[in-house]
């Protein structure tokens, strides 16, 4: 059952071909036997998934079921769970048993999905190779000496290896596109403010954004239908209509208008994802599209204006953590000042505290101009250059990043070389754009991704043309060979 | 921007953020070099920008001022590392 796709379980589910108890079983004996090779899983919640299978089967023999009712799916530990562990990859959080479930988190339960257990991840999302977990390491399905990519790692490799049909990942610079693209699956972080944050740990909250990892376009399509949509709980959640998304996958493109930034194919993108993306875009030239050479003048600004915007709003978010009210407490405090840098030096990782540090540089007396001020002009500036490239394309096409993935300890002592791996993601989040990975060919063995970024509240037309290139290659069936 | 090993010690005082003395010049560079990729933000001129706060340049939301949350205060604080009678322990702040 485990090579199916979503929407193939779905339609299963409802022809009684297994129950959503077979289906949940399936799936917990792979993680049992698979797991301890990838580490995807910080916590499986093996009582409450067949808890949940059983409820499903009984809304399914009563023709109660939503498309996702009995579907297993697995959450990144990023999202507060009731009654289970929310370590967001720390060892802040390790003892924190959440009150509440995200909004997310909640939208899956009611929908009927049933939540396989916690996806590790980057200590807090901050890293891009999930080499900074509390948890250790993820490893990636098609070569366990290289990084799955970060901050969703465990999303990406458990969907890559068939130990969840789909996962929930979240987006700050690239950690859903980064991550699906190292593991040759899809995945999709909306417009800002299209999924609720609420119960979403936050890392910066003007970029954070959670969305889908699954294999198709069609199962994010799916799994976005329950995600999306208005929050009151979120201040920053945007009231607009859901369309259905299901409806519009099978558009035609005959005369979309694909752009193609030249500043994503220059120096430092390896020149053989250079040639895999050049080739989608022929598949797409065959359905219909016409491509055009675009110019996005101020991206080799993003990097540096989201090393302003992103640590900032992560130090201020992090300093709830004081080791008062829950959380990590550092062992016999002598005062409230040692309880305060104990616990947070204690709790925190390296790469955590390197970004606190910088935020709070960056917002210190005197420094707010140079800094935060700057980096929000410059946003202001990318956001320009994309507005201005849709009055002429209708989607923007390039890599995901500019290598395959790469090896562990191969960039972790170089915090700017790790950096650079989100190079062509990070705009995205500044702008606040969706944007989409789909696999599109290998290279050196490894998955390579293909970014697809689309206009505000655009995620059907991305959605769109992610289903109709899946529907002539088979990049996305590929599963990585241990893993079959 | 260079900082100094006194630098990082005032940033870390001011993040209230432990971090090992022997582990204070490694900080220093690593930020240095932060900092140095993020001042290519400079080569720029944004003067007569506005600065972007919001993607999608929305204002912040009001809702009406009603009660909607319950008291779970028991509930939050079984979280905690030590209450007592309601309220959270710390280590004696006045003498």
């Amino acid at each position: 059952m485990h090579e199916k796709s979503i929407a193939e379980l779905s339609l299963g589910l409802k022809n009684k071909q297994y129950s959503s108890l077979e289906l949940t079983q399936a799936y917990l004996t792979r993680i049992q036997s698979l797991d301890a090779d990838l580490n995807a899983f910080i916590t499986v919640t093996e009582d409450l998934a067949l808890a949940a299978a059983r409820q499903a089967d009984v809304r399914l023999a009563q023709a109660d079921a939503t498309p996702l009712t009995g579907i297993p799916i697995a959450q990144k530990d990023i999202f507060c769970t009731q009654g289970v562990r929310s370590s967001c990859g720390s060892r802040m959080l390790d003892n924190f048993i959440s009150p509440y479930d995200a909004t997310v988190v909640e939208r899956f339960h009611q929908a009927g999905a049933v939540m396989l257990g916690k996806l590790n991840m980057d200590e807090f999302a901050m890293g891009s190779s999930n080499e900074t977990s509390y948890y250790g390491p993820v490893r990636n399905p098609w070569d366990t000496g290289a990084v799955p990519g970060g901050s969703s790692g465990g999303s990406a490799a458990a969907v890559a290896a068939r130990l969840a049909p789909g996962a929930t990942g979240t987006d700050t610079g690239g950690s859903i596109r980064q991550p699906a693209s190292f593991c040759g699956i899809t995945g999709l972080k909306p417009t800002y403010g299209r999924v609720s944050r609420w119960g979403m740990i936050a890392f910066a909250s003007s970029l954070d954004q959670a969305g889908p990892m699954a294999r198709t376009a069609e199962d994010c399509a799916l799994m976005l239908q329950v995600m999306a949509g208005f929050d009151p709980r979120d201040s920053t959640s945007v009231d607009q209509p859901v369309p259905d998304y299901s409806t519009t996958l099978n558009d035609s493109l005959a005369g979309l208008r694909v752009g193609l930034p030249k500043e994503f194919f220059g120096a430092g993108l390896d020149p053989d994802i250079g040639r895999l993306i050049h080739a989608a875009v022929d598949e797409y030239r065959k359905l219909g599209a016409t491509i055009k050479e675009i110019s996005l003048p101020n991206m080799h600004l993003s990097g540096p204006a989201y090393y302003v915007v992103a640590p900032a709003e992560c130090s201020s978010n992090l300093a709830r953590f004081d080791g008062v009210r829950y959380g990590y407490r550092c062992p016999e405090p002598r005062d409230l000042k040692d309880l305060y840098m104990r616990s947070r030096g204690e709790g925190f990782g390296a790469e955590v505290k390197r970004r606190i540090l910088i935020g709070t540089y960056a917002l210190s007396a005197g420094y707010y101009d140079a800094y935060y001020l700057k980096a929000q002009k410059i946003r202001r500036l990318i956001s320009e250059d994309f507005k201005r490239a849709f009055e002429e394309v209708d989607v923007i096409m390039g890599p995901t990043s500019p290598s395959v993935a790469f090896r562990f300890g191969e960039k972790s002592a170089d915090p700017i070389a790790m950096y650079l791996s989100d190079i062509y993601t990070i705009a995205v989040n500044l702008a606040g754009l969706p944007g989409m990975s789909i696999p599109v060919g290998f290279s050196q063995k490894l998955p390579v991704g293909m970014q697809i970024i689309g206009h505000y509240f655009a995620e059907d037309r991305l959605l769109n043309v992610a289903h109709r290139y899946q529907q002539v290659t088979d990049w996305h069936t590929r599963a990585p060979s241990a893993f079959l | 921007m260079s900082l100094t090993n006194e630098d990082v010690s005032r940033i870390a005082w001011l993040a209230r953020l432990e971090i090992d003395p022997s582990k204070t010049s490694d900080y220093a560079r690593d930020l240095s070099g932060i900092l140095g990729f993020i001042e290519q933000m400079n080569s720029v001129d944004t003067e007569s920008v506005a600065p972007m706060a919001h993607p999608l340049d929305q204002a912040q939301r009001l809702r009406p001022d009603h009660v909607t949350e319950p008291d779970q205060r028991a509930l939050f604080q079984a979280r905690a590392p030590a209450v007592e009678a309601g309220l959270y322990l710390v280590p004696k702040v006045i003498e």
